[in-house]
């Protein structure tokens, strides 16, 4: 038995009975990390000694400690824009070069207070800014059922390492579907709370009304146990929701018998993969066998959802990127005065991707363009949100593909910006309402790739989401295959 | 065409971005067959909608924010630690007055 393959329940329980220990299933981690990194490249920077002499306290903890968190002892991987007082942050940029946080995101000091091993920081597109790993400043991840397809993004590393056994499980964050579109490519659980569920301290700000931090798991109930340990109000995030946490595991396995899904022809359009459709219908159908109600409800405004997306979070990112100047911390270029120094040391440190969408977003709210583009998007995201809760009076979650194909292939979209972004098309709702959302893995393609299956749920809902993801999880198999690497 | 290249060049100095001649020209291209995209916000009537405010009930509900506190010990070797230059406690930075 290969120990880097259980899950985070699975492991936890070995851990509590002593089968086996910490530092054994650490040891098992990086093993498999140096058998499968070479080919996968999902890690940026790996903790090794920090990672095991965590494993070893969390061995003496799990002596006496009885009641401790199921993270006690489990090694986790960490997309590499949460800020680890310690370890090396990138944010998979040159802008960053070896930023060494002085202090941790609130979501990893919850974990380090849990028990967890944190492994290593995982790659992502430089920023959070893309849909498949390709604007890491550093390398591609591949994904590791196909070497030679994206693993999605942007967190694309922790999809790839949670899938290729590199971590138990994993935390990625999401702003227009960097949980989910990933977790759907790599065949792995991507869950992104509700907007405010989960502290958003000393994650690396993208876009700040949409970031949300979430688990990436091997199955369901690992999701539920990690979004656990993170959910709750924080101080430090004044978006943060007061509301009371509650337990996720244990309605996991209430029925979904009367449970009304919705469907919505909106989301299945035109250039969608024709076996992406056909799985998610049998979903449909399996959880209909399971006592499930099918209820069809219109979200009129999906086709307007990436253009407003596109504007607002463009925006977002233009002004939380104003500050990487080169003053305080990152990299600085040598030039011949202030203005120049900004210029050049933007110039150097910032990728492709990022300039363009700094570039977008300054347009979008310059001068002259403001109402045009910037006010107009911020009204469609009203009728967005609008549409879902007239929706909501008739369904209690809603079922999509996550993506509309599969992994795609390494450089097949990098040179076209726009079509890459509309494979965000049916993750990005979500973020522009705020709303709950988790893929889980619902079929394969004939190129043997994983689809997604979206449930997106009512705000501060994640335990219906995850009851549905859980029921139609146990009524298949789809979770258990693994990529032979 | 909806965007110039003049206008380029003027988002990228509002932005403190330098471009080399090659990049103006892609993302004048670019962002021209974006923006174009954007267009089809223009179907909708937005005259009596609301500005989105907050995803959820943040903010809402969180009338109040926290004390105005201190409740970390002043370390600035910590916060120093990444300055590209220092000088003592304190940043290095170039020159603002000429």
């Amino acid at each position: 038995m290969n120990l880097a393959a259980l899950t985070l329940h699975e492991a936890s329980d070995r851990l509590r009975r002593r089968e086996i220990s910490s530092s054994e299933l650490t040891e098992a981690v990086f093993a498999r990390i140096a058998d499968t990194d070479d080919k996968v490249h999902a890690y940026l920077t790996l903790a090794r000694e920090d990672a095991l002499a965590q494993a070893k306290q969390a061995d003496e903890r799990l002596k006496h400690d009885q009641a401790a968190s199921p993270l006690l002892g489990i090694p986790l991987a960490v997309k590499d824009n949460f800020l680890t007082r310690g370890l090396r942050t990138t944010c998979a940029s040159k802008i960053l070069g070896d930023f060494m946080p002085p202090y941790d995101a609130t979501t990893i000091g919850k974990l380090r207070n849990a028990g967890a091993v944190i492994v290593g920081k995982t790659n992502l597109d430089e920023f959070a800014m893309g849909s498949s790993a390709e604007n890491s400043a550093f390398f591609p991840t591949r994904n590791p059922w196909n070497l030679e397809r994206i693993p999605g993004g942007s967190s694309g590393g922790s999809a790839a390492a949670v899938s290729a056994d590199q971590c138990i499980a994993a935390l990625g964050t999401d702003t227009g579907g960097s949980i989910r579109q990933p977790a759907a490519c790599c065949g792995v659980v991507g869950l992104k709370p509700t907007y405010g569920r989960v502290s958003r301290y000393g994650i690396i700000a993208f876009a700040s009304s949409m970031d949300q931090v979430g688990p990436m798991t091997k199955d369901v109930r690992d999701a539920a146990l990690l979004l656990q340990a993170i959910a709750g109000h924080d101080p430090a995030d004044s978006t943060s929701a007061k509301r009371p946490v509650p337990n996720y595991a244990a309605e996991l396995s209430q029925s979904v018998k009367g449970l009304r899904i919705g469907v919505s022809s909106e989301f299945f359009v035109d250039g969608m993969q024709q076996e992406v459709e056909l799985a998610v219908n049998d979903a449909i159908l399996k959880l209909e066998t399971n006592g499930a109600k099918r209820e069809y409800i219109m979200l009129p405004h999906t086709e307007f959802a990436t253009a407003v997306y596109y504007i607002i979070a463009t925006a977002e990112a233009s002004s939380n990127l104003a500050r990487y100047d080169g003053m305080r911390f990152g990299h600085r270029a040598d030039a011949k005065d202030l203005t120049e120094t900004y210029m050049i040391s933007r110039d150097e440190g910032f990728g492709a991707e990022v300039k363009r969408r700094i570039m977008l977003g300054t347009y979008v709210l310059s001068a002259g363009y403001y109402d045009q583009y910037y006010l107009k998007a911020q009204r469609i995201r009203t009728l967005i949100k609008q549409d879902f809760d007239l929706a909501f009076n008739d369904c209690d979650v809603i079922l999509t593909p996550t993506s509309p194909t599969t992994a795609f292939k390494i450089g097949e979209k990098i040179r076209d910006p726009l079509q890459m972004y509309l494979s965000d098309i049916y993750t990005i709702s979500a973020n522009l309402a705020g709303l709950p959302a988790l893929s889980l893995p619902c079929g394969f393609d004939q190129e043997n790739m994983p689809i997604g299956l979206q449930i997106i749920g009512k705000p501060f809902d994640e335990s219906t989401v995850l009851r549905v993801a859980h029921a139609y999880e146990q009524a298949t198999e789809w979770h258990k295959k693994k990529p032979k690497l | 065409m909806k965007l110039t290249r003049a206008e380029v060049q003027r988002v990228a100095r509002l932005a403190r971005l330098r471009l080399t001649a090659g990049e103006e020209s892609e993302l004048t291209e670019q962002l021209d067959n974006i923006l174009g995209y954007m267009d089809k916000l223009n179907q909708i009537d937005t005259a009596n909608i609301e500005l989105f405010s907050h995803a959820s009930d943040v903010g809402n509900s969180n009338k109040a924010l926290r004390d105005d506190k201190v409740t970390n010990q002043p370390d600035a070797d910590a916060l120093l630690a990444n300055a590209p230059d220092r000088d003592a406690t304190f940043f290095k930075v170039p020159k603002i007055l000429e």
